[in-house]
């Protein structure tokens, strides 16, 4: 018999009548790395944050085994106890206090309530060492990257010497760079002897180092591979429940006349920082640029600072059909025919309290309003329409956008953009965090867009996204475009050596 | 018919269940203790008029604390108000519809003075609502040199102490009931014609029948005493027009939009700055409006007026099931929640409680209701 560090058996959970997970079993070995794939709303953070206690003992059915041993959790602590800690999909990081801090957040090393400083920043800067980055331990949070976040998250989790790790899309928002620091400390600690538990979407990371494949499928464990005996599309097919015979839907379109056009733009912010300068692109009509670069390279201060949304100044000249316009603020830049699809949903894009169709009309109200008067009914009925064209999965529109998986938010998004008939898309990272199927829904409707006419501008930090959907490739680094590629000459080590700042 | 028998909805809708519950509650308790006294149509109509001041502030105070914002000086500002109308009338002789007109145009400039620094200065509301307390209670004793100022004119008082001859409150309630009727068959019509489920006839008519059952019962109730009070009745009717606002207006939309998530509203192309600058001058208006009924009502404006009202304003809101947060809330629950208060002092008064008690009563009151509406809504256990 192998030697199970971990089993979940026979694990239910409801909430109110749905149910989320049915009859689960799982068994994961000691000092193996186990993926744990499938759909968004499959179930899988749920069965985390069952085995990591945030849904406490007798919330559900069944049985957490570890080490032979049924444990009960009835918190967070109780597990980190048993030495289990998790890494949320979404950072739980406090903005506003530094990053030692953060490390040791609930754990500060005291003497009688008093905190001893430096201590914690010697230990802080050992685990920095430990996983070969550098970050400066004294900025606050919310002064550096994201990806440098998601890296402080996994340094708090080794903080705690745990024997099983658990990382919920640790990479959804990772560079290419940063993903392989990632993945080496994940090496690192499987050396170790700590097991580790992977949720992700993306599949060449599965196979780069799992040992193990775990499939989840409508709150069922339809599957489990050792992962050397399986491959890509055998995942796929179980994830989804069917064959997906390619990833990025074939297309074929026209690109007209010059669209849009950005010249000689420039963006500084309130602290006198350059976001972004010497920016010259133009976007034909039906064509769908992508943006590369890595995390921190000025892409998502570009296209926010063209939609008039950064504070700061900009300098340049933006033309639509040939006309110069003048964005001061993105209810003018919609006004214009421009929609953005921002890459944080939740802080920039849903208003997490209220029902579908409000989420879908906010930015078209005028179109439901005579002298500011809604008619809700008609509202009702045009929102219905787009959710159904687009394909959100919800038992009605009225029900909260707060209650719908990932994936399910973005089509919510892109329907919001979708209602403003704009001429110009500006897309920020549109399928991170979302699953295979829904991507592939994306992707389908960015072509059918593209071929009705619209210009899209595409920010992917997926090089094989960047590659499968674009016409044509910009490439940003510090803040400036540094290479241009046609679809025919474009792939992968080109477009990161431009990245990296190669020649 | 099972759409309102199912469990979701029940769950749903259990706040304003709870809350009408707690009325009839606290009714009955208080009827029993004073052998009937507070269910007389007399204490009754008292009661209504004495929520009217604070419900016309606890609207506006619901729409602040909805767009993520705060309004501490609500109470001075009604005070000041209140103060300048008494001054018009009695010591420059205006009429009484110039005086209305006049400090109603004056709220509104002075909450545009507060959203200015809010949205354009970003000072926090916070702030410059706690300043703004200061510096209206500072104008209100400036203005009326710290004297009471009476009487104001016959045509004034009425605003805050009339009552509609029963007759004239009959047809009123005919009105109401005419329109619930037209209302509802229109709101079919209108979904009929854009394919819209609508629900069962029956359901409709039950409803029909219960609104104008409620109506038909306020205005007995009222005419049983000395018919409806002028405030209330401007109480209703300000509480139609902005429930009409709150749900049917793109402003509406927008302020919950802002409260929810600013960023993504400001995103979505709401002009944000914009809406909270008409907010606050909405507030300022309405706040006018009350600091005319209250004088009114007084006859005088008094040194005192308007005082710590800004919390009863609060807590209303926040026992109406208002969150703190923003981005949630309802009129029907802040008007409930401002009779539930109302009806507390009302009560506690009667029995001759001594008025140490009602502080107390009302603050554990309070804690509660945020309580019991935490654990309604949230799974979430920190």
């Amino acid at each position: 018999m192998e030697n199970y560090i971990l089993e979940m058996k026979n694990i239910s959970k409801k909430f109110s009548h749905i149910k989320a997970l049915d009859k689960v079993n799982l068994k994961v070995s000691k000092g193996e790395i186990h993926a744990l794939c499938g759909e968004n709303g499959a179930g899988k953070s749920t069965l985390m944050k069952i085995l990591s206690g945030v849904y406490p003992h007798k919330t559900y059915d069944g049985d957490i085994i570890i080490n032979g041993e049924i444990k009960k959790f009835h918190s967070v602590r109780d597990s980190e106890k048993a030495h289990i800690s998790i890494i949320y999909q979404e950072l739980a990081l406090v903005r506003d206090i530094t990053v030692a801090e953060n490390i040791f957040l609930g754990k500060l090393k005291a003497k009688c309530g008093i905190v001893n400083w430096n201590k914690i920043y010697a230990e802080s800067k050992n685990i920095l060492d430990e996983m070969e980055i550098s970050i400066n331990l004294s900025k606050n949070v919310k002064d550096i990257g994201i990806g440098q976040q998601q890296l402080i998250e996994i340094a708090k989790a080794l903080i705690l010497n745990s024997d099983i790790l658990i990382l919920d899309e640790p990479t959804a928002a990772l560079t290419k760079n940063e993903t392989k620091i990632l993945m080496n400390i994940l090496m690192g600690l499987k050396s170790k002897g700590v097991t580790c538990i992977l949720i992700t979407h993306k599949l060449d990371e599965v196979f780069d180092i799992s040992d193990r494949i775990s499939i989840l499928r409508d709150g069922s464990i339809v599957s489990s591979f050792k992962t050397s005996e399986t491959n890509e599309n055998e995942i796929i097919k179980h994830m989804v429940g069917r064959e997906l015979t390619q990833r990025y839907p074939n297309s074929t379109r026209i690109c007209k006349e010059s669209k849009f056009k950005v010249s000689n733009f420039s963006f500084v912010d309130h602290n006198e920082n350059t976001l972004v300068s010497d920016i010259n692109f133009e976007v034909r009509s039906g064509e769908i640029v992508g943006i590369s670069g890595l995390m921190g390279a000025g892409r998502t201060e570009l296209i926010s600072s063209i939609f008039g949304f950064m504070k700061g100044k900009s300098k340049g000249d933006i033309y639509l059909d040939g006309k110069k316009i003048n964005i001061k603020c993105p209810k003018d830049a919609i006004n214009f025919g421009i929609a953005m699809l921002n890459e944080d949903r939740k802080q920039y894009g849903l208003i997490l309290e209220q029902s579908i169709s409000n989420n879908i009309s906010i930015s078209s109200l005028s179109l439901f309003s005579t002298l500011g008067v809604l008619n809700k009914d008609k509202e009702y009925k045009d929102t219905v329409l787009y959710s159904e064209e687009i394909g959100v999965k919800a038992p009605s529109v009225s029900a909260k956008v707060s209650t719908l998986s990932g994936g399910n938010q973005q089509k919510v998004l892109l329907a919001r953009c979708l209602m403003t008939k704009p001429k110009v898309l500006f897309l920020d990272e549109p399928t991170r965090g979302i699953d295979v199927g829904a991507k592939y829904e994306i992707y389908v409707l960015m072509n059918k867009l593209a071929s009705e006419g619209t210009s899209i501008i595409m920010i992917s930090s997926e090089l094989p996204e960047i590659i499968g959907m674009s016409d044509r490739v910009l490439v940003m680094r510090e803040g400036k475009i540094v290479a241009q590629f046609q679809k025919d000459e474009v792939d992968q080590e080109k477009i990161m050596t431009k990245s990296a700042g190669g020649e | 018919m099972n759409k309102y028998f199912n469990k979701q909805y029940i769950k749903q809708n259990a706040k304003s269940y709870i809350m009408i519950l707690s009325l009839f509650f606290i009714g009955i308790v208080f009827s029993v203790l004073t052998d009937g006294i507070f269910i007389s149509s007399r204490n009754l109509s008292n009661l209504a008029r004495q929520t009217a001041v604070v419900g016309v502030i606890s609207i506006a105070m619901m729409f602040v604390i909805i767009a993520g914002h705060i309004d501490l000086s609500i109470g001075s500002v009604l005070g000041c108000c209140g103060t300048i109308a008494a001054v018009l009338q009695v010591w420059l002789g205006w009429s009484t519809p110039s005086t209305i007109i006049a400090v109603v145009l004056i709220g509104v400039l002075i909450g545009a003075w507060q959203g200015f620094w809010v949205s354009y200065r970003n000072v926090p509301a916070f702030i410059v609502t706690l300043g703004g307390l200061l510096i209206f209670k500072g104008v209100k004793l400036g203005i009326s040199k710290s004297m009471s100022i009476s009487p104001m004119q016959p045509s004034f008082s009425i605003i805050g102490q009339g009552y509609l001859p029963a007759s004239v409150g009959w047809i009123i309630a005919f009105i109401a009931i005419v329109v619930i009727v037209i209302s509802t068959l229109k709101s079919r019509k209108s979904k009929e014609k854009y394919n819209i489920e609508t629900s069962s006839m029956t359901i409709d008519i039950l409803k029909m029948i219960m609104l104008s059952f409620f109506v038909f019962l306020t205005t007995f109730i009222f005419n049983s005493y000395q018919g409806i009070p002028v405030p209330v009745l401007i109480l209703i009717s300000l509480g139609i027009l902005f429930y009409f606002i709150a749900n049917n207006t793109t402003y509406g939309r927008s302020i919950y939009s802002i409260g929810g998530n600013l960023e993504a509203s400001t995103l979505a192309g709401i002009k944000t700055k914009r809406i909270v600058m008409y907010m606050f001058m909405l507030t300022g208006a309405l706040a006018a409006f009350a600091g005319i009924i209250l004088t009114a009502r007084l006859d005088a404006a008094t040194s005192a007026a308007g005082d710590s009202m800004e919390l009863d304003a609060i807590a209303a809101c926040v026992v109406g099931g208002v969150s703190m947060v923003g981005g949630v809330g309802k009129i029907s629950g802040v008007l409930i929640g401002a009779l539930i208060m109302a009806a507390l002092d009302n009560g506690m008064s009667l029995i001759n409680l001594e008025n140490f008690w009602q502080f107390i009563v009302k603050g554990l009151v309070l804690i509660v209701a945020v309580w019991a509406d935490m654990s309604l809504n949230n799974d979430k256990k920190c």
